[in-house]
């Protein structure tokens, strides 16, 4: 079964299987101290740039800001949901660290 | 490799959308398959409805586009019964009620919680009253905006009026410029306030005076490449031309082809045409201009009015449109404050009855949010003004009421990060309350955006919100970075962010030290903007000292993760969303 992945309204959400499941402004923490230099960036998503899948988990590229030290910038992607059965799996992103992939991994 | 977006265009377009949604009207929000959501609530923008954000389904925004902010005699009512009607939904605003309507900084006007099945009835509605809600959406032209009171305002040395008639006969919906790589956003003025705001369009038209065959004649010069989203704003660019009011379509439709030729089409964020006025600089694009899509003889720039500016410039003389103004009639046109550009459905009706009764039945809308009641005659000005109505919508508000833009928010906005219109209401109210302006200042501006989109303009204000999150007491709350010393004018300037990340309960408590330390260390007479810009950064983040105050702020949490922010169980789960016409909510067989 296909699964559409796409990045709607000028980068607002996500939409999965034409549902929204991911939204700007969700607080992330990110296990990626190269991003700002925070151990666990405090990172507000305010933009996705777009979305992926590696495997079974969904992943999106988005910019945004730690709000512990006000970096600004695009980590790498960042999972944000698993696909099981063509459906869209939630994760709790608010209260789970997140890890970060290079982009060369995709 | 086409997007989605805009394989979805081309498979279905245009006038083939509304059979589509008068079907789907008429079949209920159940008849849209499941799979086809993001295609169809994509297209139906061009219908001018907008899917309202998460935990709203099946509820849409309209947005009635209203070029230069013009309703015709009888259009207000009409917009007041079409919200009384249908533009109430599950979700109670504490300061609005249900039913009403906003009037937007880019002079058109939006209901919410509008559903499928009312659409062809509504629209219907509307455009019986030569009303529409075609967007010129999507990647083309926008709603254009100028002064409203363009023909009638008697300090105009042109009448743009008929320009915007023809640019927008002629552009919108046109297939030659519809396809822009993103969208166009164009003001045109005549008058010597700038109230146009050309400076922060793509495409600015401003009077201006140029010696043609040994005669003075008055026209436009033209600007390129303003704009404030996305942390990226830019100030429209003088390109050297002046144009004559017959040439303006000739030019405005050569530049909006340059730029559908020329802009950037492989990444989004870099496609609009302030950035390509970056990457060329503006002889480049003049001279691709003269060759490639004009065939007269364009002529250098004219002695434009900017010295006379005074719209949302900081200083003396016409900061806004409100307050009573002489026509050139001899009428008068008197504007009103309408807090944060929203105004219940039943003052919208009680407002277009007074119109007809002292005017002529017709009204304007301005970049600042307020509407405009012209036609006023002279002996009939005291009477108005004396209506209980303009209690409320004041021509002379309180200075903090005055200066007030706020956008949509977390209310209902996608984009959005922290709630707005209603705190801007907070905000201004408590300021009211508790804090005065320095001796001989008049008027100050605090616009809220909630998020970089900057739908409010905020970087054009004194004090400039912008939606951010930060923690307090390890909890997250909603946060706004805060700018200063923003405004048009002669010499526009953006405001400065020398505040990042404030706690929204602080922010009134920030703006009342800062007006305290502007008071106490004020040059003289200067204003806000000139005190601003004899301070460095660092200077300026010291003179805001953020603190909590009386002030209390409801909305700390993240209200984007609830499915309406007032509602008394306001968790996404609870959201009644999506509803049956009647506003039963659609069981979820999934
Ligand atoms: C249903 C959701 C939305 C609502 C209710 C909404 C509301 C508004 C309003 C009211 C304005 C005019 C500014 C004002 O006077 O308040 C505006 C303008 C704007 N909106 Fe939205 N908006 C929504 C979704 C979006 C989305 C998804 C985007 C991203 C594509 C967006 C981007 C903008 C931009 C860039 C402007 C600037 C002015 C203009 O283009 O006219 N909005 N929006
Ligand atoms: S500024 Fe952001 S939050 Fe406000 S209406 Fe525009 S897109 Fe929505
Ligand atoms: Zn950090």
């Amino acid at each position: 079964m296909t699964v559409s992945l796409r990045v709607l309204d000028d980068g607002a959400w996500v939409s999965v299987n034409d549902a929204r499941e991911v939204s700007v402004s969700e607080l992330w923490r990110l296990d990626d101290p190269s991003f700002c230099g925070c151990d666990l960036p405090d990172f507000v998503v305010e933009n996705v740039l777009s979305v992926g899948v590696d495997g079974r988990t969904v992943t999106a590229n988005v910019y945004g800001q730690c709000i512990g030290c006000g970096e600004t910038g695009v980590p790498g992607w960042v999972p944000v949901g698993r696909l099981s059965d063509g459906k869209f799996v939630d994760i709790d992103r608010e209260n789970t660290v997140l890890p970060v992939y290079d982009g060369d991994d995709r | 490799m086409p997007t989605d977006v805009e394989r979805w265009k081309s498979e279905v377009y245009g006038t083939e959308i509304r059979e589509h949604l008068f079907r789907f009207a008429e079949e209920g929000w159940d008849a849209i398959p499941e799979d086809e959501r993001d295609a169809w609530f994509e297209r139906f923008k061009w219908w001018g409805l907008y899917h309202q954000r998460n935990g709203q389904e099946s509820y849409f925004m309209l947005r009635i586009g209203t070029p230069n902010g013009r309703l015709e005699p009888g259009q207000l009512r009409v917009v007041g019964e079409v919200a009384k009607e249908y533009a109430t939904g599950p979700g109670t605003n504490p300061i609005f009620g249900d039913a009403y309507a906003d009037f937007t900084t880019r002079q058109s006007i939006q209901l919410h919680w509008i559903k499928l099945e009312d659409v062809p009835a509504i629209f219907e509605k509307l455009e019986a009253h030569g009303l529409s809600a075609q967007q010129a959406c999507g990647d083309s032209w926008r709603n254009i905006v100028g002064n409203p009171m363009a023909g009638d305002d008697a300090t105009e040395v042109i009448d743009a009026w008929p320009v915007i008639q023809e640019l927008n006969e002629t552009f919108k919906g046109n297939d030659d410029h519809s396809n822009l790589p993103r969208k166009w956003k164009v003001s045109v003025t005549g008058t010597p306030d700038g109230s146009g705001q050309g400076d922060i369009n793509d495409l600015a038209l401003e009077p201006a005076y140029k010696e043609i065959d040994g005669e003075e004649q008055v026209g436009f010069n033209v600007r390129v490449g303003g704009g404030l989203a996305r942390n990226e704003p830019r100030l429209a660019r003088d390109i050297d031309v002046w144009v004559a009011p017959e040439d303006a379509a000739a030019v405005a439709g050569g530049l909006s082809a340059l730029f559908r030729d020329h802009g950037d089409r492989e990444n989004r964020y870099n496609a609009r045409i302030k950035f390509l006025v970056d990457e060329w600089g503006t002889e480049k694009l003049r001279e691709t201009l003269q060759e490639d899509y004009v065939d007269f003889e364009l002529e250098t720039a004219g002695d434009d009015l900017r010295d006379q500016y005074t719209y949302n410039a900081g200083g003396e003389g016409r900061n806004d449109l409100l307050g009573v103004h002489e026509q050139k009639d001899g009428s008068n046109f008197v504007g009103l404050n309408v807090l944060v550009g929203r105004m219940g459905a039943d003052d919208v009706i009680q407002l277009a009855d007074l119109a007809e009764q002292y005017g002529s039945g017709a009204a304007r809308l301005t970049q600042r949010q307020n509407v405009i009641v012209p036609d006023i005659p002279d002996g009939e000005l005291d009477d108005f003004l004396a209506e209980d109505l303009l209690e409320h919508y004041s021509p002379e508000p309180s200075p903090f009421m005055r200066g007030s833009v706020a956008c949509t928010g977390t209310e209902f906005c996608s984009l959005s990060i922290v709630e707005t219109k209603n705190r801007q209401v907070r905000f201004a109210r408590w300021l009211k309350e508790n804090v005065d302006l320095p001796e001989g200042v008049e008027e100050f501006h605090i616009h809220l955006s909630g998020c970089t989109a900057s739908c409010a303009q905020p970087q054009i204000a004194d004090v400039s919100l912008r939606g951010m999150k930060t923690r307090k007491d390890g909890e997250p709350v909603e946060a706004l970075d805060i700018g200063l010393g923003g405004g048009l004018g002669e010499e526009p300037q953006f405001a400065r962010w020398v505040t990042q990340r404030v706690p929204v309960d602080e922010v009134p408590g920030a703006i009342e030290n800062l007006l305290a330390n502007f008071d106490d260390q004020r040059d003289g007479t200067e204003t806000f903007r000139e005190f601003v810009l004899r301070h460095d950064d660092d200077e300026l983040a010291d003179l805001v000292e953020p603190e909590e105050t009386s002030y209390e702020d409801p909305m700390m949490h993240n209200t984007k993760r609830t499915w309406y922010p007032y509602a008394e169980d306001d968790e996404l789960d609870a959201s009644p969303a999506p509803s049956l016409a009647d506003g039963t909510p659609i069981t979820s067989d999934d």
